[in-house]
């Protein structure tokens, strides 16, 4: 019981931040703090990552003549064009959230949300 | 030169989207160079089609042969999607200049040219890779150059809905992520053919369970499985014409194809079906996407967002060919992958020539319009037949195997419920039709003249082609039944 707590911590940490992520993106009304939501859930996938290359008693991967076992080093690859990844999806979202707040005058859902039902509207009295 | 096809048809598009960038100004230039890219490409991958009929290609990248390097393989199936994506950029490059001209500012125009680049090397990338991590890297490029070519829609909501298909497309990418992750975990690689030979032995393994949801939710996110699809009306509704196009008839494919290939390749029959019995699940949501977004289409005052209502239900039959399980049910899904590209890319190519004219696509300014602009509506009517299933069109040709499908298991209940779809399809379709053809324009003094030739020429292209197809189907039919088979013996 303890070791499934204690030994696999790195797990623990990535559930909780990617919990928790996930909580900021559905439950938050401000599109800023979505994005930041976002961040940290595919930041819980990194540490994922990160942790899964590390091999007990290994070595950072560098060649050295004294050195036997390594940490796996391909997971670390692979995070890093994912962070890339990252960086370019949260640019994107903010640029879109900089049009969204000139086109719209705000930034929060339910406002928008609220907008664009007013635009519908009054097409809806033109039928009647 | 041609032995190095299948790296050329994802990395020329990927090479030339700069170039269109750093000449954004000139946009008539990039419209040239673009559609020379995808005549190439649609060369490559007819040619490749051919070359995968005779047996598997494979192609190592940089010469690393495969557990190191990355490989793209190219069997019949993923030679098929190949095709039909750069089919249809061929024909959408061209459209694109006059479409674009009325929906998107001049200053864009370049940009617009190197996000489709972008999103079509992503999505050609998808479909030819071997390599699970590649496929997310690729998926990305796919889906971040979307999200900003949906953002180009001159109505407002257009970034409201990009944003959000943004925040849902990131979810499901990274759902994706964490799969291949946990696969890696387990087997200690990521090349597909190697993940499908490792996987055999740890079916009882809990990880591969968890990676296996992960990896169906991810990408039933991106391909609009039902209550995953609520990004897809208001992105294609709001996104430029020439835009919906495109995603419409490839974007959702591809998501099936990647569906189908770690269903049935990578996981395996036994261990998707016949362990975790993931039919099911195929087949219910399929089945409520069909009445679901058919009921709601009807009720849409927008009719790009009707059809994309209709998109949903139209991937909905998709589902329920591959849930089947048999080798019509099969036969069915690769058809409709083809025959919907097809079709949606007629009638949202007509919608494209009336946004052209009237400005958008509200049900109520259309009234009229069939006298107008005849040949437009006439496309529009061909290819709303076509959708509805009348015999000769391609629509038929799906639904009548997916129907075969279903008597075969004996399942009367989902004959009906196709038959009834379909009837719903002529209800919105006729809403439409009645609109064009019947009533008069509110303000009378209304007049607008048939769209141009370049948008009505690829148009009618596509239109030929759901005839030409339905009307003379053996070569689809047998492919699609030849590559079914395939499919349910690979895994056994």
């Amino acid at each position: 019981m303890i070791d499934s707590i204690v030994g696999l911590y790195n797990y623990w940490i990535a559930i909780f931040l990617m919990m928790a992520g996930f909580y900021t993106v559905i439950a938050s009304d401000n599109l800023v703090k979505k994005i930041v939501g976002l961040n940290i859930f595919q930041t819980s996938v990194f540490i994922l990552y990160i942790s899964l290359g590390k091999v007990e008693g290994g070595s950072p991967p560098i060649v050295s003549a004294n050195i036997d076992v390594y940490s796996n080093p391909l997971p670390h690859v692979l995070i890093l064009t994912a962070i890339v990844v990252g960086v370019a999806t949260t640019a994107l979202g903010l640029s879109l959230i900089i049009r969204i707040k000139k086109a719209y005058g705000s930034v929060e859902e339910s406002d928008i949300i609220e907008a664009d039902q007013q635009m519908l509207e009054p097409t809806q009295d033109e039928k009647q | 030169m041609m032995t190095h096809g299948p790296i050329l048809q994802v990395v020329l598009p990927l090479l030339v989207a700069p170039i269109c960038f750093v000449f954004s100004r000139f946009h008539r230039f990039c419209w040239i160079v673009a559609c020379v890219i995808s005549w190439i490409g649609l060369f490559i991958s007819i040619r490749l089609f051919f070359q995968a009929e005779q047996g598997v290609i494979v192609y190592e990248l940089g010469g690393w042969a495969a557990p190191w390097g990355i490989e793209y393989v190219i069997d019949r199936l993923n030679a098929f999607i190949l095709v039909i994506i750069s089919a249809v950029a061929a024909i959408v490059f061209p459209y694109s200049l006059t479409s674009i001209k009325a929906e998107i500012d001049p200053r864009q125009r370049g940009l617009y040219f190197t996000c489709m680049l972008l999103c079509l090397a992503g999505l050609l990338g998808i479909a030819i890779t071997g390599d699970a991590f590649n496929l997310f890297v690729l998926l990305e490029i796919s889906s971040l150059s979307t999200y900003t070519l949906i953002a180009l829609g001159r109505d407002r909501r257009a970034l409201a809905s990009s944003f959000q298909y943004l925040i849902m497309g990131t979810i499901g990418a990274t759902f994706i992520l964490i799969s291949v992750g946990l696969l890696y975990s387990l087997t200690g690689t990521l090349n597909m053919a190697d993940l499908a030979e490792r996987t055999q032995n740890l079916h009882t393994s809990r990880t591969l369970k968890v990676a296996y949801s992960f990896l169906i939710v991810g990408i039933g996110l991106k391909l609009a499985m039902f209550p995953l699809h609520l990004w897809l009306p208001n992105a294609y509704a709001y996104a430029p014409s020439a835009v919906t196009v495109f995603l419409a008839s490839t974007a959702t494919k591809v998501a099936i194809y990647v569906l189908l290939r770690f269903l049935f390749n990578v996981f395996g029959i036994t261990f998707s079906f016949e362990l975790l019995q993931t039919e099911w699940i195929l087949i219910g949501l399929g089945l409520i996407s069909m009445l679901f977004a058919s009921i709601v289409a009807v009720f849409q005052q927008n009719i790009k967002r009707m059809l994309a209502y209709s998109s949903v239900a139209q991937v909905g039959y998709i589902l329920l060919g591959i849930g089947l399980l048999n080798i019509n049910g099969l036969t069915a899904a690769l058809l409709h992958i083809f025959n919907h590209a097809l079709i949606k890319g007629a009638l949202f190519m007509s919608l494209g020539a009336i946004c052209f004219r009237v400005g958008n696509t509200e049900l109520k300014n259309i009234a009229g319009i069939g006298r107008m602009m005849p040949w437009t509506m006439a496309a529009f009517v061909a290819g709303g037949i076509s959708l509805i299933g009348i015999p000769s069109s391609v629509g038929f040709i799906s639904k009548w195997f997916l129907i075969l499908a279903a008597i075969e298991k004996g399942w009367w209940p989902i004959v009906v419920i196709i038959s009834i779809c379909s009837l719903i399809a002529v209800a919105y379709i006729w809403r439409v039709i009645e609109t064009a053809y019947f009533k008069t324009p509110q303000d009378s003094g209304t007049r607008y003249v048939e769209a141009p030739l370049s948008l009505l020429i690829p148009t009618w292209i596509l239109v030929f082609l759901n005839y030409l197809f339905g009307t003379s189907a053996t070569f689809t039919i047998d492919f699609a039944a030849t590559t079914a088979t395939l499919l349910l013996g690979a895994g056994r």
